[in-house]
C-alpha cells in the first residue's frame, strides 16, 4: 500500500524534527510544555494536510515558473484559517504560542513537502504524506516539550489542566525535586533537542 | 523622535533579545549556512538587505493598505506576498545594478524568502505597535543581531570540525548545543537596559 508506505515515512523513518532536521524554529520556540508542543504540532498538521492536498490537485494547473509564490498563496489562506479558528476556540493556547502562528506560513518543512511530494504524486499520496509529517512533527513537539516541561517544572501541570489527566509530579516519585529552570528558557531549548536528536541517532544507529 | 527610543530598540533587537538566540526566529539558516565563516557572512548580508527593506514595505502595506480597508485578517497571506515579491526584486535589482554585490549575495537571496525572522520581523514590528522610523530600525538591528550570531556560530563550527565528536552527536546536535551555549552567554545581556 503506497499511501500507507508515505504515512509511517514521516513518522519515523523522516521525522521531520530528528531526522529532516526542518521546521527549527517552532520546534525550539513553543516547546516549554508539553501541552504547547502538542498544540503547534496539530496546527502544522492540519495545514501540512489541507496544503499538500490543494496543491496536489493543482500540479497540474499551476505553471512551473510560479510554482512557489502559488504555494505560499496556498499554505497562507490555510494558516489564516487556523489562526482565525485558534482566536476563536483555543485563545490562551493561541496567547502562548502567538507570533509563532502566522509564521506557521514559513515552516519550511510544509514548503519543503509541497516541493517534493504534493508537486508531483496524486491527492492520496500527498494527503497521507501531509498527514505522516504533520504527525511526526507532533509527536516530536509533544516529547521534547514534556522532556523541557518535567525536567524545568518538576510536573506536567499545563497538560493536567487541559485535559484532567492524573497530575504527574517528580515530587511525588522523588521527594524532592529541584527544578532544573534553564531546561524552559532558551539555551535549554537548544541544549535538549540537540541532546534528543543524539540519543535518537544512538537508538538506531543511523548517524 | 527620542534618540534613547531608538538605542534602547538597536540593543534590545541585537543583544538582549537576539532573533536567533533567544526568539528562535531564522533558525533554519542558521543551522543550515553556517558552516563556514565567509559563506555565513554573506547570508548576514543578504538578511540585513531584505530585513530592513521589509520591515519598511510591511509597515506601510500595514498603515495603509490594510487597516484603512479593514482587511486585518489578511495580514499573513500579504505580508509573505510582499516579502516574496520584495525578494525577487531586490534579486533583479542587485543582478543589474552591481554583479559585485550579486556575486556574493545572489545564491542566499531566493533562502531568504522562507527565512522566518523577516515575517517574524514584520510581525512584531506590528505587534509591538512601532512607527515607521522604529519598525526600519527593529529591522535592521534584528537582522545585524542574526549576522552576529551566525558568524559567531560559524567561527565556532569551523573549530568543531577538527574535533572528536561522539558519532551520535555528530552534525546537527553538536551545532544545537552550541548554540544552545552561545545563547546561555547572551543571556549576560539580559537587564542591561530596564
Amino acid at each position: 500500500m503506497r499511501p500507507v508506505e508515505d504515512f509511517s515515512n514521516g513518522l519515523f523513518r523522516e521525522n521531520p524534527t530528528f531526522r529532516l532536521i526542518l521546521g527549527m524554529c517552532p520546534a525550539l520556540a513553543v516547546t516549554t510544555a508539553a501541552i504547547n508542543g502538542l498544540g503547534m504540532g496539530l496546527a502544522t498538521t492540519f495545514v501540512l494536510v489541507c496544503s499538500n492536498t490543494i496543491i496536489s490537485l493543482l500540479r497540474k494547473v499551476i505553471p512551473e515558473d510560479i510554482r512557489i509564490p502559488a504555494y505560499i498563496v496556498v499554505i497562507s489562506s490555510f494558516v489564516t484559517v487556523v489562526q482565525l479558528v485558534m482566536q476563536g476556540f483555543t485563545p490562551e493556547l493561541y496567547g502562548v504560542l502567538g507570533i509563532f502562528v502566522p509564521l506557521i506560513v514559513v515552516n519550511c518543512i510544509i514548503l519543503a513537502r509541497a516541493e517534493a511530494f504534493a508537486g508531483k504524486y496524486d491527492v492520496v499520496r500527498s494527503a497521507a504524506d501531509g498527514l505522516g509529517m504533520g504527525l511526526g512533527f507532533t509527536w516530536a513537539l509533544t516529547l521534547l516539550g514534556a522532556a523541557r516541561e518535567v525536567i524545568g517544572t518538576g510536573s506536567l501541570s499545563n497538560a493536567y489542566q487541559m485535559f484532567g489527566l492524573p497530575q504527574f509530579s517528580l515530587k511525588i516519585i522523588y521527594g524532592s525535586y529541584d527544578p532544573a529552570l534553564i531546561t524552559i528558557l532558551a539555551p535549554g531549548a537548544f541544549i535538549m533537542l540537540g541532546l534528543m536528536i543524539g540519543l535518537m541517532n544512538l537508538l538506531t544507529k543511523h548517524h | 523622535m527620542d534618540i534613547r527610543e531608538i538605542m534602547i530598540v538597536i540593543i534590545g533587537a541585537v543583544l538582549i533579545n537576539n532573533y536567533v538566540l533567544q526568539r528562535f526566529l531564522g533558525c533554519c539558516p542558521y543551522l543550515g549556512v553556517s558552516k563556514q565563516l565567509e559563506t555565513s557572512l554573506g547570508m548576514g548580508m543578504a538578511v540585513i538587505f531584505v530585513m530592513a527593506i521589509a520591515s519598511a514595505f510591511t509597515w506601510i502595506v500595514q498603515y495603509y493598505i490594510l487597516l484603512p480597508l479593514n482587511l486585518i485578517f489578511l495580514q499573513t497571506i500579504a505580508f509573505i506576498l510582499v516579502i516574496a515579491a520584495l525578494v525577487q526584486f531586490v534579486e533583479l535589482v542587485i543582478r543589474k545594478s552591481s554583479p559585485v554585490l550579486y556575486q556574493a549575495l545572489g545564491i542566499y537571496l531566493p533562502l531568504i524568502t522562507t527565512n522566518c525572522a523577516v515575517l517574524g520581523v514584520a510581525v512584531i514590528n506590528i505587534r509591538a505597535g512601532y512607527s515607521f522610523l522604529l519598525s526600519l530600525v527593529n529591522g535592521t538591528a534584528a537582522a545585524i543581531g542574526f549576522t552576529l550570531a551566525i558568524t559567531l556560530m560559524a567561527g565556532i563550527r569551523e573549530r568543531i570540525e577538527l574535533s572528536d565528536v561522539p558519532p551520535a552527536l555528530r552534525g546537527a546536535p553538536i551545532t544545537l548545543i552550541t548554540a544552545g551555549l552561545l545563547s546561555l552567554a547572551f543571556f549576560g545581556f539580559a537587564g542591561m537596559v530596564k
